[in-house]
Order: structure tokens, then sequence, then C-alpha cells
């Protein structure tokens, strides 16, 4: 704890203040005004909100269309993470052992982290085009073999594929910073009593992980729901015939296209709800982890 | 290395170099695709090599998608967040751990709750307020009766109004307005010892000084790790320039752009998508930020993992 102060407090005050008034207007502000939304209706012609109470989410949770976005995000949430967690897992074990070319790996491993979402889907967009793209071969078989253009479970695997690939890098960062914490001497004790690389993989280094593992977990999925904007925006805009309409992208169709903005602040209250509370989920395996580091 | 493995480290570098190439494949053919002219790119079967196209295509993209004003934008944009976060961040976190007055906790938690709900959960209601960032206020003042005061003294009444769609201020502010940097800070600041306040005190130093002659130069990395983070996430925004720039020959930025390359997005439309022309103009658009996490890996790496984004 700190003992040491400065005395002025007015300094404190009018330091704080410019983050405070940023985060009251675009954070709490928008956050509230949602919460009122959700639970009023705009008169048609003006004259204010009506209160209708909890008839916005009643229509929300009663929309066919509504649970077909909730499926579509929890099957592109479990996908993607699946795939990106399990790829960056298995890259950052063999990373990991540092043989020669290390450097080289890692920064190989890294660097889809900095593409835009936009452009990964623009370019998977291409590799996954029925009509031009490498995925065309498949086409010559026999015409439509693959078409995400006009098959949903294809679209949907497209931007798994997309969304996987675009996180692939920051659990690589992360699983590789969680092994190197992992203190020399525990390896060394492992190889001294006969265990070789790959059970020392298995009985060491997975199990002491765990808690990295529950991390980004949480992440990938929160992320899933949130950052998968921009993928299906540019690949699919949520069709066809809404195979790829993930939450979030239904707030944006329904607020901004539909201009609901009533039903689309009941479903992100919704949305948020979930946030929160993964996040709050989150937060007690972090502590773990910080356990474990020391 | 502990012991001699030979066989399992044939298998490591296989299996990384198959990691390597496949990370790289959605790259790759946007390369070749944007070497080739339209005729080779649509072509059934398609190209696996580059052709010679490259910088006729680059260009092409470039002058379509009018990035030469786009990335300005882009760039201002993402200086903009990099500049305000790290300032704020910095001043924040000063004043909630150098400081001890009776509102600390519950800025410093006022803050801290700003991580959970990322822009694009809220975007409807943000959105709105951006329209006019006053009228949180506004509201505020009708609500409790200022707006009517002032209008029975002097017979004016207020409206506050400042439209923050289309321009930078409406770009790069809602993006400051999370807690990512905030945190960094605190948490280094918390290692700082108390012996080091002393004895800016005992040498006469306020605490403006303290945090210019003495903080900041310690934070050095700690602000490289964050500008580098802030960078790759400003510059990579979709959704939020999307609607806030209706002017997009004024004020828009690159990322947006790529999406109204390829016009017809979801089944069947109008002519033959020039995917020679929208690829290069991705290849373009990845650059920076590639530039920014290959050439200050280090700074990114460490940032990354200590904020938490």
């Amino acid at each position: 704890m700190r003992r040491a102060y400065f005395k002025d407090n007015r300094i404190a005050y009018l330091l704080v203040a410019p983050q405070l008034l940023i985060i009251f207007v675009f954070f709490y502000w928008p956050t509230g005004e949602a919460l009122f939304w959700a639970f009023t209706l705009e008169q048609p012609w003006g004259g204010g909100n009506e209160w209708v109470g909890l008839d916005n989410l009643n229509a929300v949770l009663s929309d066919g269309r509504y649970w077909n976005a909730v499926v579509v995000s929890v099957i592109f949430a479990l996908a993607s993470t699946a795939l990106a967690m399990g790829m960056a897992l298995i890259l950052a074990i063999f990373a990991d052992r540092q043989l020669r070319g290390y450097k080289f790996y890692r920064i190989g491993m890294i660097w889809p982290y900095a593409i835009a979402a936009p452009a990964v889907g623009l370019a998977f967009r291409f590799v996954f085009n029925p009509d031009a793209g490498i995925m065309s071969y498949l086409n010559t078989i026999s015409a439509d073999v693959w078409n995400p253009t006009l098959n949903g479970t294809h679209a949907l695997i497209m931007i798994v594929v997309a969304g996987a690939w675009k996180q692939v890098a920051y659990n690589f960062i992360f699983f590789l910073a969680g092994l190197q914490s992992i203190p020399k001497s525990i390896t060394e004790a492992g190889a001294m009593d006969g265990a070789s690389v790959l059970r020392r993989v298995r009985d060491l280094q997975l199990p002491l992980l765990a808690p990295t593992f529950f991390f980004l977990l949480v992440i990938n999925i929160t992320d899933s729901f949130t950052d998968s904007f921009g993928i299906v925006d540019v690949m699919t805009q949520g069709g066809p015939a809404r195979a790829t309409d993930l939450l979030v992208y239904k707030i944006y169709t329904d607020g901004f296209k539909g201009l609901d903005y009533s039903g689309a602040a009941a479903q992100s209250i919704i949305l948020m709800s979930l946030v929160i509370l993964l996040t709050v989920f989150q937060f007690r395996y972090i502590e773990r982890r910080v356990h474990y580091t020391g | 290395m502990i012991e001699r493995t030979p066989i399992l480290n044939v298998a490591t570098h296989v299996i990384m170099f198959s990691g390597l190439l496949l990370l790289l494949v959605p790259v790759w053919f946007a390369f070749v695709a944007s070497t080739h002219t339209m005729q080779a790119v649509n072509a059934i079967p398609p190209e696996f090599l580059p052709g010679d196209q490259f910088f006729t295509n680059i260009e092409a993209a470039w002058t379509r998608a009018d990035f030469a004003t786009k990335f300005v934008n882009s760039m201002i944009v993402a200086v903009g967040v990099v500049v305000g976060k790290v300032a704020i961040a910095a001043i924040t976190a000063f004043s909630i751990v150098f400081f001890n007055y009776r509102l600390r906790q519950l800025a410093f938690w006022m803050v801290f709750i700003t991580l959970m709900l990322p822009l694009e959960v809220r975007i409807v209601p943000t959105f709105a307020v951006a329209a006019n960032a006053l009228s949180p206020f506004q509201v505020l003042m009708n609500l409790f009766g200022i707006t009517a005061l002032v209008e029975a003294v002097s017979g004016v009444r207020v409206e506050l109004n400042w439209n923050l769609l289309n321009s930078y201020t409406g770009l790069i502010l809602p993006l400051v307005a999370t807690a990512t940097g905030t945190f960094l800070y605190r948490q280094f600041f918390l290692t700082i010892p108390d012996e080091l306040v002393e004895a800016a005190k005992m040498d006469g130093a306020g605490p403006i000084r303290f945090l210019r002659d003495t903080l900041i130069p310690l934070s050095k990395t700690n602000m490289a790790a964050l500008a580098t983070i802030m960078f790759v996430f400003a510059w990579n925004q979709y959704l939020w320039p999307l609607l806030v720039i209706t002017d997009t020959a004024n004020f828009g930025v690159v990322v947006v752009e790529l999406g109204r390359l390829i016009p017809d997005m979801t089944t069947t439309g109008g002519g033959i998508p020039e995917w020679h022309t929208a690829m290069a103009a991705t290849l373009i658009v990845m650059v920076p930020p590639l530039l920014v996490v290959v050439l200050m890996q280090r700074w990114f790496v460490r940032g990354l993992i200590n904020t938490d984004k």
C-alpha cells in the first residue's frame, strides 16, 4: 500500500476529469440510454418515448430470427474459438522448444494480429469464392459443390475460418507467454525423472497452462461476439438467408437499417449482459493466473 | 535444450512450418490475385503464382479507392487515438495512484468498468450521442431545471449542440473512451517506490514536476507498448467509422473503403467482381499496422499481455 501522496487534491481532480468526462459521454450515457430505449418505445410523430416495460424484450425473445442469430453466434463462437485456440496451443508448445529459427517462427505467428477484420474477410472471400478463388476448383468437379453465396453451411464455415485465422496470433502470444512463465526448474526436474518431451508437455506444461487457457477461452468467446462484425459485413452480410446473421450484426441491421432503436437496444442489453457475465467469470480466472505467475 | 531429440526436432520444424504456411494462405492468394489481370484472376483453374501486374493493380486500387486522402485520414485517426490514449491514460492513472482523495476508488471503478463493454455492443446509443456529444448535458440541465432557470433569468434558451458526425473528433474520441491504457499505467505506477515520491517532495517538486521529470521518463516502455497496440486497434476500426462518416470523400478511412471495393456482397449481381484491384487494396491497407507490429514486436507483445486487450 502506498503511503506517500501528493497533497493538492485539486490537481488530482483536474487530471482525472478528462477521462471521466469522455467515458461519461461515450460510455455511461449511451449504456444508460440503451437501457432506457430497451424499456420504452419511441412515438412515431415525436412526443417522447412511451414506457412499455418488458414488451421490447419479449418481442425480441419471441422472434424466431433472434434465436436464429443466437444459434449462429454460439456456433460461430465455439467453432472459431476451438479452431483458433487449438492451432495456437499446438504452435505455441512447439515454438516454446526454442529450436533454431524460433524468432522467425514467432514473428511468423504474430503478424496476423495486425490485419484488420475487413481485410481478413476480403482476402478469405476471395480464397473461398465459388467462381474465382482456390475453392472454385471444387466446382469443376460438379457445379455448386462449394458455394458459400448460396449454401448457409458453407458461408458459416467460411466466416468461422476467417474469424479463427484472425484470433490465432493473439492466442499464440498468450500461450507462449504462459509457457515461458513456467519455471525452467520444473521442466528440468521432469527430465531428470525420465519424462520425455511429450510427456512433459502432457503432465507438466498443459496443466500449468490451465489458467491461461480459461482466460483465453473467455476472451475468445467475448471477442467473437463483438469483433466479428467486420468479417461478417465484408464476407456475407449475414446471408445467405440469415445463415451468418450474428448477434452483433443483427443489432446493426435492426438499429441502422431497420431503424428499430428499441428492438436494437433490447438486443444490445441482452448482449451486454452476456459479455459482462463472461467478463466477471473471467476475472476470477485472471486472479488465478496471477497466483500462478507469482 | 535438455536432451537430444532429433526426430522430434524435425517434427517440430515441420509443424511450425506448416503453421506458417497455413497462416500465409489468404495473404498469399490475395497477393497472387493482385498481380494478375482481371481475366487471369477470374479464370478457372485459378493462378497459384504471381504475375506481372502488381504495380498496375496497386496503382489502380490506389486511385479507385482514393487512398491518397483516406490514408491521411486513417493516419490522423490512428495517431489521434494513440496520442489521446497515451496522454489521458497517463494523467488518469497518475491521479488515481499518487493522490489520496475521497472519490479516488470511485473514479478507478468507473474507469475500470469500461473494460467490460466494447464499442460494438453499445453501438446504437453511442452513435446517437455522436450526433450531439453535448446531449447528455442538455438532458441533465433540463432535468435539474437549469435550462428553465437560465431562460427565466436571461431570456435565452440554452441549446447545446456539438455534432461529431463527419469529423475527426467523432472518429477519435469514442475510441479513447476505454480503460485499456489507464490500467497499464496504474499497474506500473503501483511499482514505483514511495521513497521516490518522498524524495521528489523533499526536493520541492510538485506533482506535475514529478509526473514530467520522473514518471514519464520511467514509463517510456509502457508508452511504446500502449502506442503500438492502440495504433493497430485504431487503424483497424471498421464499424464505428462506417457509421460516423457519411462524407466518405473527405473523412473516409481506408479500412471502410475496402468493404466498398467489391460492390455486390451476397449472391449474384452485375458484372465480374474486380478481385485484382480489391486484393491490391487489401494489401495496401494491411501494410501500416503490419509494419508497426513487426518492427515494434517486443513492445507490442509486452503491451498486449499487460493490458489484456
